[in-house]
C-alpha cells in the first residue's frame, strides 16, 4: 500500500482491516452475565458487548453490531484482549486504550499488545469515537449494563 | 493610505468574472470568485463536494460583510445617525432582493430567520400552535430532513395531534397517490421538501401544493436544498410558506428566509418577543409591529443579511438557469462515472434529481471512505445526513454523499472516482 500517506497507513494498519473484514467473537452470547449496547448517534454505529464472568474473571467475550472498520476492529480486538482478564485488569486496559486513542499516548504502552494498532487514531479527531465506542460499552457492561451513547 | 482604508479597498467586491456577456458558462472563471477553491488539504488541491451541507462563499459576499464591519457597522431601525440609516437601508434592500429571488408579491412577506430550520420552527410554533388541535394531522414525507420532522413532532406531541408520513419508492420518489390519500379533513398543514438533501429527489411540488389546496390545506415547502439549484417562484408554486438557508446559496451561515403569504403571517401570533417587533409597550399590554418586523425580535444578523444580499446578487448575475445546466451536466457525468465502479450503488435514483450523489460501496463503510477521501483533499459528507428515516428506509446506517455546485468540475468527479478506487484497493 505504497500509495497511502503514512498517517493514513497508521490508521488503517493491516490488523485493523483484517479484524474489520473478519471480526473475531462476532456473535450474540446467549449465556452472557453482563451485556451493554453502545450507539454513536453521530454516525449510526451500533455495538453490543457480551461478557461471561466466572467469579472475577472474564471467561468469554463477544460482540455484535454494525460500524466502520475502526469501530468493528476495535470491538473485535477488545473481545480478544479481555478473555481471561480480571475485572480490574479489564478496567486498566480500558484506561490504557482510552488514553491512547484520545491523547495518542497510552498509560502503559508495553501492555497494549495488539491494541497498539490504534495509536494513529488520535490524529483523526472525528474517528476517536469510532475506536472508543466498544470500550465505553464494555465499561458499561462491567458496571452492570446500560445503554451507552458516545455523543 | 491608512490601514483601515486599505482594508476597505481590499474588501471591495470584485465584479464576478463570469459576466462577460458571452452567454457561455465558464466554470474556471467562476472558480476565481471563490478563493477557498485554491486551498490545499493534506497537500492536495481541495475538491469540495459537500455543497449540500454548506456552499462556499464568493469574494463579493465576503467583501460585503467585511465592508459592513470595517466601515458601516451600526444597528438598524433605531438611530437617526448616518451609519444606522445606511445599515437599515442595506438590510431592507436585501429583503427586496429576496422578494425578487422568490418572486414574492411583497417585501414584507420575507422574514429573516437564522435558516430553514428556524423558519420551520417559527411556522410550527405560531401557525401550528394556533391551528393544530388534538386529533388533527400534520402531513410530511418520508424523505424529510430532521428539521422538517422534529418541529412537527414537538407540535403534535404538545397538541395530541398525529404526524402522517407520505411514503416513497425505492428510487426515492414520492408516491403522489399516497400523498394525496393522506390529505384528510383532519390535516391542518402539509410540510414537505422541495429537494431531498440525502437523495437529491426533486419533488413535484406544484402538484403537491395543488392537491393540498384543493382540500383547503395550507402548505410549507422546505427549499433549503432547492434554492441553490432551482428557481423557486412562490407565486407560481402558490405555497403558503417557503423556507431556505442563506449558507446553502453562497451567503454566510446564520441567515435564512421564511416566506409567508401576507394574510397568513398577519394572522399569526409573534414567534419571539423583544425589541424591534413592537409598536407600543406598557406593562399592561404590547401591540406588535407590522410585518415583517413582528417576526424579527431583537437585533438581527445584520452583516449576514447584507452578505445574503450580495449572494442573491451573485446568483442572479450568473443566472440560475446556467447554474442548473452546468450542474445537470455534472450530475449526469458523475452518475455515469460512479456507476462504472463495481460494488458501488447510488442511493436515490429519482428521475427528477438535483446534483446530489449519495452512494454506498460494498465492503467499505462510509466513514472509512470519508477519511480516505479526505486524505486526497476531497470533502464529502458521510453519515445519515440528518435524515435517519431515509437511511432506515434503505436499511443502511449511512451513505457517502457528494453534492455538487456550479463551481465543481468533471475533473473533480474524476478525483472522487479515483479516491473511491483507492479505498477499494485498501480494503480489497
Amino acid at each position: 500500500m505504497a500509495e497511502m500517506s503514512s498517517e493514513l497507513q497508521s490508521l488503517y494498519q493491516e490488523l485493523v482491516i483484517d479484524h474489520s473484514k473478519r471480526p473475531r467473537n462476532f456473535r450474540k452470547m446467549e449465556d452472557s452475565t453482563l451485556h451493554a449496547d453502545g450507539y454513536n448517534p453521530l454516525c449510526g454505529d451500533r455495538v453490543s458487548i457480551f461478557l461471561k464472568m466466572d467469579g472475577d474473571k472474564v471467561a468469554d467475550a463477544s460482540f455484535q453490531g454494525a460500524g466502520c472498520a475502526i469501530s468493528t476492529s476495535s470491538a473485535s480486538l477488545l473481545t480478544e484482549a479481555l478473555k481471561g482478564k480480571t475485572r480490574a485488569e479489564a478496567e486498566a486496559i480500558f484506561d490504557n486504550v482510552h488514553k491512547l486513542v484520545t491523547e495518542g499516548a497510552a498509560v502503559d504502552p508495553a501492555k497494549l499488545g495488539k491494541l497498539a494498532v490504534f495509536s494513529g487514531v488520535s490524529k483523526y479527531p472525528a474517528r476517536v469515537k469510532c475506536a472508543s465506542l466498544a470500550w465505553h460499552t464494555m465499561k458499561a457492561a462491567l458496571e452492570g449494563g446500560q445503554k451507552v451513547s458516545t455523543e | 493610505m491608512s490601514k483601515a482604508s486599505a482594508l476597505i479597498e481590499l474588501s471591495e467586491p470584485p465584479k464576478p468574472r463570469t459576466l462577460t456577456g458571452t452567454g457561455r458558462f465558464d466554470v474556471l472563471a467562476v472558480r476565481e470568485d471563490f478563493p477557498i477553491l485554491r486551498e490545499t488539504v493534506h497537500g492536495k488541491p481541495l475538491v469540495y463536494l459537500d455543497n449540500a451541507a454548506t456552499s462556499q462563499k464568493p469574494l463579493s459576499v465576503i467583501g460585503a460583510m467585511n465592508r459592513f464591519y470595517l466601515a458601516e457597522c451600526s444597528n438598524i431601525h433605531r438611530g437617526v445617525h448616518y451609519l444606522s440609516e445606511q445599515a437599515t437601508e442595506a438590510y431592507e434592500a436585501t429583503r427586496v432582493k429576496c422578494q425578487h429571488l422568490l418572486n414574492a408579491a411583497d417585501a414584507s412577506e420575507i422574514i429573516f430567520v437564522r435558516g430553514a430550520t428556524e423558519g420551520i420552527n417559527l411556522v410550527a410554533a405560531t401557525f401550528g400552535r394556533r391551528h393544530v388541535s388534538a386529533g388533527d394531522e400534520v402531513l410530511i414525507t418520508a424523505m424529510e430532513h430532521h428539521s422538517n420532522i422534529v418541529p412537527w413532532q414537538i407540535l403534535c406531541e404538545e397538541k395530541g395531534a398525529h404526524l402522517r408520513v407520505a411514503p416513497m419508492n425505492e428510487r426515492g420518489e414520492l408516491l403522489l397517490d399516497e400523498f394525496e390519500k393522506l390529505l384528510t379533513p383532519r390535516t391542518r398543514i402539509a410540510a414537505f421538501t422541495h429537494v431531498s438533501n440525502a437523495l437529491g429527489t426533486v419533488n413535484p411540488v406544484n402538484q403537491m401544493v395543488a392537491m393540498a389546496h384543493a382540500r383547503g390545506i395550507p402548505v410549507l415547502v422546505d427549499g433549503a436544498q432547492a434554492a441553490p439549484h432551482i428557481h423557486a417562484d412562490v407565486r407560481d408554486l402558490d405555497c403558503d410558506f417557503y423556507v431556505l438557508s442563506g449558507h446553502k446559496i453562497f451567503a454566510p451561515t446564520g441567515i435564512g428566509i421564511l416566506y409567508g403569504k401576507r394574510a397568513l403571517l398577519e394572522a399569526m401570533p409573534p414567534y419571539q418577543g423583544g425589541g424591534d417587533m413592537i409598536r407600543t409597550v406598557t406593562f399592561e399590554k404590547t401591540t406588535y409591529a407590522p410585518l415583517p418586523h413582528k417576526f424579527e425580535a431583537g437585533t438581527p444578523n445584520i452583516a449576514g443579511t447584507i452578505g445574503l444580499g450580495a449572494a442573491v446578487d451573485y446568483v442572479q448575475q450568473i443566472g440560475i438557469a446556467k447554474i442548473a445546466a452546468h450542474e445537470h451536466d455534472l450530475l449526469e457525468y458523475g452518475t455515469e462515472v460512479l456507476s462504472r465502479i463495481s460494488g458501488l450503488r447510488i442511493v436515490g435514483q429519482a428521475r427528477e434529481k438535483a446534483a446530489v450523489l449519495s452512494f454506498v460501496v460494498e465492503g467499505i463503510h462510509p466513514h472509512d471512505l470519508g477519511t480516505i477521501l479526505d486524505q486526497e483533499g476531497i470533502a464529502v459528507r458521510t453519515g445519515h445526513h440528518c435524515a435517519q428515516p431515509v437511511m432506515d428506509f434503505y436499511g443502511i446506517p449511512a451513505t457517502t454523499r457528494a453534492s455538487l455546485s456550479f463551481y465543481n468540475t468533471r475533473e473533480e468527479i474524476d478525483a472522487l472516482a479515483a479516491g473511491i478506487e483507492k479505498a477499494k484497493r485498501m480494503f480489497a
